[in-house]
């Protein structure tokens, strides 16, 4: 028997790319360059360690000496806040590439490995997908505890299955495609076949996909920290830095809003890479 | 069909409430629309660019004026132009543009408002989109006369129908409620027309309105516009399809980068061409370089007469090439190949049913039929891409079907497709270079020697050295399809099976990869099973025919044979549609023998099963 | 099988299947969390002996070889019993109808803001002007990478700490719950707006759009009859795809705002382990993934009549 299967129709995955201000693409570049170089050299941007505090001066509000102002022990939030760039992107950046591992290797067992792996994997994935993304990465962090690795692994397994549909999804329009039919026709080997045209068609789409989620992986792993399930105070991993700064939001906004006010415009660049990508791909080929 | 003439009552129960001023001189054929050096620029500042430069023309009622050309020659820009529909980009000058004696270069977005769909109506091509699917046929009809205002509500629905019942479409009330992917393609252009016609205008454009259809559908949407013109009806006929225009235009003008280079009546453009561009798109329509001669009482003599006829004036090699592989062993034979498909609820489908026959060493075998006959399956078959249900195809006298792929790959360069779609079955990532690579390598060239050997190739397809790193998107479609056959060569094969080969091509870049085709296939000595709808294409260049109908083969025999005395009535049903010279022969036998067009029914839903 | 019954038989089989497959995942993470089990049970604060320890593992079951307790959860399950707290003292069950109340106020009023806003959005900057649309699409590309957290705290700082216009905790006060719908909805609302003007001038593009201005149909009402149904069918999908992250972004709104509801009794669970209610939490989470599911099915054969089943003959 077929086994039917409660498919959520298709997400529109295309974007018309939204205007932008000339120097706006650049711009999104730079900044992502300027995030990645504070992640590796966070010395070149500012003098003072991340938990470098100073009793004598909590709560200082921006300025001179403190462009972000300090925190309720004195430590300087312009410097916690490059400090953690490193963390944010890192486990963005991980949670990302450990998503699209293992969704590559599902999502082609799926649509090249017969009809009862795909009804396996494919269900599966439903019932993934039939769970909020955040629901399944608390149940990540149930099993591997709190900390940073777990909140790396409960993003790529939230992310996993969407990319695997996609991937599924691709790999299948190239198996059927005329010129996989030509090339069987030819008389070429299954495997060269598999590595010359189903591979590197099926990835390309994918990692423009992944450049979009980029940026939304950065955002849901700060979010998990946020709740206390990622990096631990006094990390200054963003999400973190939120967390403690919301209790002194009446007399120090300043604590909660720069650290997040760097996320957005993190996450912004790297969306505005990510659709660019996607639309000068789409525009190529798969449309 | 009876409809059509029965429900002359429908267009003077619209016109009447607010009928377009008469002009007096009812007698003398008016000028409904007058267009006199008209441009149609996309751009602005030095880019530029014009779609139509200096284009006179006028349309006057009852007469039907064709507008010729390839894709992109303005045809289009030109009829949207007529609407005020250019778009937002185009800018739109005249020296004298009057629509009903009402000067159009004065026109606000209101006036032009008024017009739409009042005076001029729009016919475009392929009715699945042109029409609103998520709407019912019948709100579509009505729009115009809600849009402008010219029935009191309740008689909007009566008049829906009869607008149905007079462009043919059977239960009118019933169908007013089906959705276009519920009609047939024929139903769904009847339904178009009908809501072009809904608001009583009296000059149509039709904007390539059969190009999407099946050859027999055609010839009756075509019926149908004859009908409009004879009640009347201004029309503006656009097509690139030559046999559509003979069978409809009393004028013709010939369109060719956004210039109109040529015009004049029908018969005179089409028996003698003045402007080379013309000469040129009338030699290459297919079946007009080898004329049938007209089709007499007898068709016994007919046949006979076509054949000599053919045979002396054109002596080509192909009649020698026959009469050698007679004795030639037959290079595939396929006995009995049956394919079922499951469908969409269980049911099984026969794709393809118990077909047979051989091909020799050095013969060009045509396979035609209409879409959804299941000639690609056969090809799949032939091919070993898709498993046979049953029946046994050889190759080269060794078993073929059935066979293991690892057994199979070793022989499959004695066989080759050339693809209808070449843009679809290259890699997009892939230069030429190394797509003709792959196949060079399955070949067994050396890397070191698959440059030269390409090149090669690429010269044999009228190709050159520059193509070599190009991609498929940067080609053009001949150069393409060129370069889909280069591919197809390179294994050396015996047999090219050709699905569609030059369907998607303009006229004149067909009739070059036809001539291609023809050159190759003689100087190599290949066997060559030739698909297509289109019979004029098959005449020209197939020695023996096969016509396929719902999965089985239902005549065969040599080309001459089949198209001089059709047997089967399928056949003559086919020949019959092909617009033009080839099909007016058999439209005259076919009405002189009281043969009745079958009722249009709707044609079997056919999904392209996966490879 | 009757024709027309067959498809609904399949629906409710997928239904089940996927509430199956995920009170299995469920059960599986529960499986696999490393340590005793009874930790989660008495928590850290208690010091309990071996005994009681043992006593505890007997009454929930925990002795029983894997498979045994699978099939007893199962069977539990399918019955509508849920087990109990191991932290609240109270049947599974009575927890999630207690805290659903003020979640679904919330998620409610963040899905109706979410549409109406992004609907109205849409049809004002979809116009033939440039600058309202490039204005609104780098507003909304802000919107969408803004996290909902660092949303709804800048949201409490300005509006409430600095404006006292709305409270700063749920008081039961109407305008309470200001603050937390438009956190929920701006991001939604924001995506919707991209996905319907897209879809609206996709539509606008289309040739049968050509047709209707060629009838002489006024721009606006090729807007109101045509492009919106059509734009409307994406925007559908991912409106149902919205509903059921709405759990995920209780969780983080309820967190910020400090409202009770389900998403702070999820987040506790998961850090307490109490693993009855998180089984409990997925298994409600599946429920209207399934029923939204099948809610979003009925709306599209009501929007596009090509995906309604042909019962009976088509035709031709």
């Amino acid at each position: 028997m077929k086994v039917p299967s409660l498919r959520r129709p298709r997400m529109p995955r295309r974007l018309r790319f939204p205007y932008l201000p000339r120097p706006g693409l650049a711009l999104a570049a730079v900044i992502l360059l300027l995030f990645v170089v504070a992640a590796i050299r966070p010395s070149l941007f500012t003098g003072s360690g991340p938990t470098d505090g100073d009793l004598l001066e909590t709560l200082q509000a921006p300025g001179g000496d403190h462009w972000f102002g300090t925190d309720q022990l004195g430590r300087d939030v312009f410097a916690r806040v490059v400090h953690g760039a490193r963390y944010s992107l890192t486990i963005g950046a991980a949670a990302t590439g450990i998503g699209v591992v293992i969704a590559t290797v599902w999502g082609l067992a799926a649509a090249l490995g017969g009809r009862f792996v795909d009804a396996l994997l494919m269900r599966t994935t439903d019932v993934l997908l039939a769970l909020p993304p955040l629901l399944l990465a608390l149940m990540v962090v149930l099993i591997t505890g709190k900390g940073v690795v777990g909140v790396t692994l409960a993003v790529a397994v939230s992310a996993m299955p969407g990319f695997a549909r996609v991937i599924r999804g691709q790999a299948l329009v190239v198996r059927r495609s005329g010129y996989v039919s030509a090339a069987i026709g030819l008389g070429v080997r299954r495997w060269l076949i598999a590595a010359w045209h189903v591979l590197p068609n099926t990835l390309a789409p994918l990692l423009v996909f992944a450049t979009v989620t980029l940026g939304i992986s950065i955002a849901s792993a700060s979010a998990l920290s946020y709740l206390g399930l990622g990096a631990q105070p006094p990390t200054p991993e963003w999400g973190a830095m939120l967390t403690e700064g919301q209790d002194y939001l009446g007399q120090a906004w300043w604590i909660a809003v720069f650290p997040g006010l760097l996320l957005v415009v993190v996450v912004l660049a790297a969306t505005v890479l990510g659709r660019h990508a996607q639309a000068r791909s789409d525009g190529r080929v798969w449309s | 069909m009876t409809a059509t003439t029965g429900a002359g009552g429908a267009p003077e129960l619209l016109s009447s409430p607010a009928a377009p001023p008469e002009p007096p001189e009812a007698l003398e054929p008016a000028a409904l629309v007058e267009v006199d050096g008209l441009d149609v620029r996309f751009g602005s500042g030095p880019g530029q660019v014009y779609a139509v430069r200096d284009a006179s023309l006028t349309l006057t009622a009852g007469r039907c004026l064709a507008l010729v050309g390839e894709s992109g020659s303005g045809k289009s820009a030109l009829a949207r132009a007529l609407l005020g529909l250019a778009g937002p980009t185009a800018t739109v000058t005249a020296r004298r543009l009057r629509i009903h004696g009402e000067d159009a270069l004065a026109f606000r977005p209101r006036d032009w408002l008024k017009v739409r769909g009042r005076r001029i109506g729009l016919v475009s091509q392929d009715a699945l989109v042109a029409l609103d699917p998520l709407r019912p046929i019948g709100r579509e009809v009505a729009e115009p006369i809600l849009a402008h205002r010219l029935l009191p509500r309740r008689a909007v629905e009566p008049a829906v129908h009869a607008l149905l019942e007079r462009v043919g479409i059977p239960d009118p009330a019933e169908r007013a409620h089906s959705y276009v992917h519920q009609l047939s393609g024929g139903l769904r252009q009847r339904a178009l027309i009908a809501s072009a016609l809904a608001a009583g205008p009296r000059v149509l454009l039709a904007d390539e309105p059969t190009t999407a259809l099946d050859a027999s559908v055609q010839a009756r949407v075509l019926d149908l516009l004859g009908q409009l013109r004879a009640d009347g009806t201004g029309l503006l006929l656009i097509s690139h399809d030559l046999g559509v225009v003979e069978a409809l235009a009393d004028q013709v003008a010939v369109m060719r980068e956004g210039v109109i280079v040529e015009t004049g009546p029908a018969a005179e453009v089409l028996s003698r061409p003045r402007h080379p561009y013309t000469i040129a798109l009338l030699d290459a329509v297919p079946g007009r370089r080898r004329r049938l001669p007209v089709a007499g009482a007898d068709t016994a003599t007919a046949a006979t007469a076509a054949g000599t006829a053919d045979r002396s004036a054109a002596p080509d090699d192909r009649s020698t090439a026959s009469g050698a592989t007679l004795e030639a062993p037959p290079l595939l034979t396929v006995a009995g190949a049956t394919k079922r498909f499951r469908g969409s609820r269980g049911n099984r489908r026969t794709a393809v049913d118990d077909v047979s026959f051989t091909l020799r060493a050095g013969e060009t075998l045509g396979l035609v039929g209409e879409s959804g006959s299941g000639k690609s399956t056969l090809a799949g078959l032939l091919l070993g891409l898709i498993d046979a249900d049953g029946g046994e195809i050889l190759l080269a006298g060794q078993p073929w079907s059935g066979l293991p792929e690892r057994e199979r790959r070793a022989r499959r360069h004695l066989l080759q497709l050339v693809p209808q779609d070449p843009l679809s079955a290259f890699d997009p990532r892939w230069t030429v270079a190394r797509v003709i690579g792959e196949a060079l390598r399955t070949a067994g060239v050396e890397r070191r020697d698959r440059h030269a050997h390409a090149l090669t190739l690429l010269e044999q397809v009228g190709l050159s050295s520059v193509h070599l790193d190009r991609r498929p998107l940067a080609l053009s479609g001949g150069q393409r399809q060129r370069v889909a056959i280069a591919r197809a060569l390179a294994t050396r094969p015996r047999l090219l099976v050709c699905d569609e080969p030059v369907s998607a091509l303009d006229v004149s870049v067909q009739a070059q990869v036809l001539a291609l085709f023809r050159e190759l296939t003689s100087s190599l000595g290949l066997a060559t099973l030739f698909i297509s709808h289109d019979l004029a294409v098959v005449r020209e260049i197939c020695s023996r025919v096969l016509v396929m109908k719902d999965g089985a083969i239902v005549e065969t025999g040599p080309v001459e044979q089949v198209f001089a005395d059709p047997r089967h009535p399928h056949t003559r049903e086919l020949l019959a549609a092909v617009p033009g010279e080839i099909g007016r022969a058999y439209r005259a036998r076919f009405e002189a023998g009281h043969h009745q067009r079958p009722p249009e029914t709707g044609q079997p839903f056919f999904q392209q099963p996966s490879i | 099988m009757h024709p027309a019954i067959r498809p609904v038989a399949l629906r409710l089989l997928g239904a089940v299947l996927v509430i199956w497959g995920a009170a299995t995942a469920a059960f599986g993470v529960l499986q696999l969390i490393p340590g005793d089990p009874v930790n989660a049970i008495v928590g850290t604060h208690a010091l309990v002996g071996p005994e009681q320890r043992a006593h505890l593992r007997a009454e929930y079951g925990l002795d029983d070889p894997p498979f045994a307790q699978y099939l007893d959860h199962m069977g539990r399950l399918a019955t509508g019993r849920l087990g109990d707290s191991y932290q609240l003292q109270q049947p599974v069950w009575s927890v999630i109808t207690d805290q659903v109340g003020p979640t679904v106020e919330l998620a409610l009023w963040a899905m109706l803001s979410a549409v109406v806003l992004a609907v109205a959005v849409t049809l004002v900057t979809s116009g033939r002007a440039r600058w309202p649309r490039r204005i609104s699409s780098l507003l909304e590309l802000v919107i969408v990478s803004t996290p909902p957290f660092w949303l709804g705290i800048l949201l409490l700082t300005v509006f409430s700490f600095h404006l006292g216009w709305f409270p700063v905790a749920d008081t039961g006060d109407p305008r309470s719950l200001v603050l937390p719908v438009v956190t929920l909805a701006l991001p939604i609302a924001a995506v919707l707006t991209q996905v319907l003007r897209e879809g609206l001038l996709t539509a606008l593009e289309a040739p049968f759009v050509l047709t209707a201005r060629a009838r002489g149909s006024a721009e606006h009402s090729v807007r109101a009859r045509h492009a919106l149904r059509h734009a409307s069918l994406p925007a559908l999908t991912l409106a149902g795809w919205f509903v059921g992250t709405l759990l995920g972004g209780a969780v983080i709104v309820e967190t910020v705002f400090a409202r009770s509801g389900i998403g702070r009794v999820t987040l506790q669970a998961v850090a307490d382990r109490d693993l009855p209610v998180v089984q409990g939490v997925v298994a409600l989470s599946a429920v209207v993934f399934v029923a939204v599911s099948a809610l979003l099915d009925v709306l599209y054969s009501v929007v596009d009549p090509r995906l309604r089943r042909r019962t009976g003959m088509a035709a031709a």
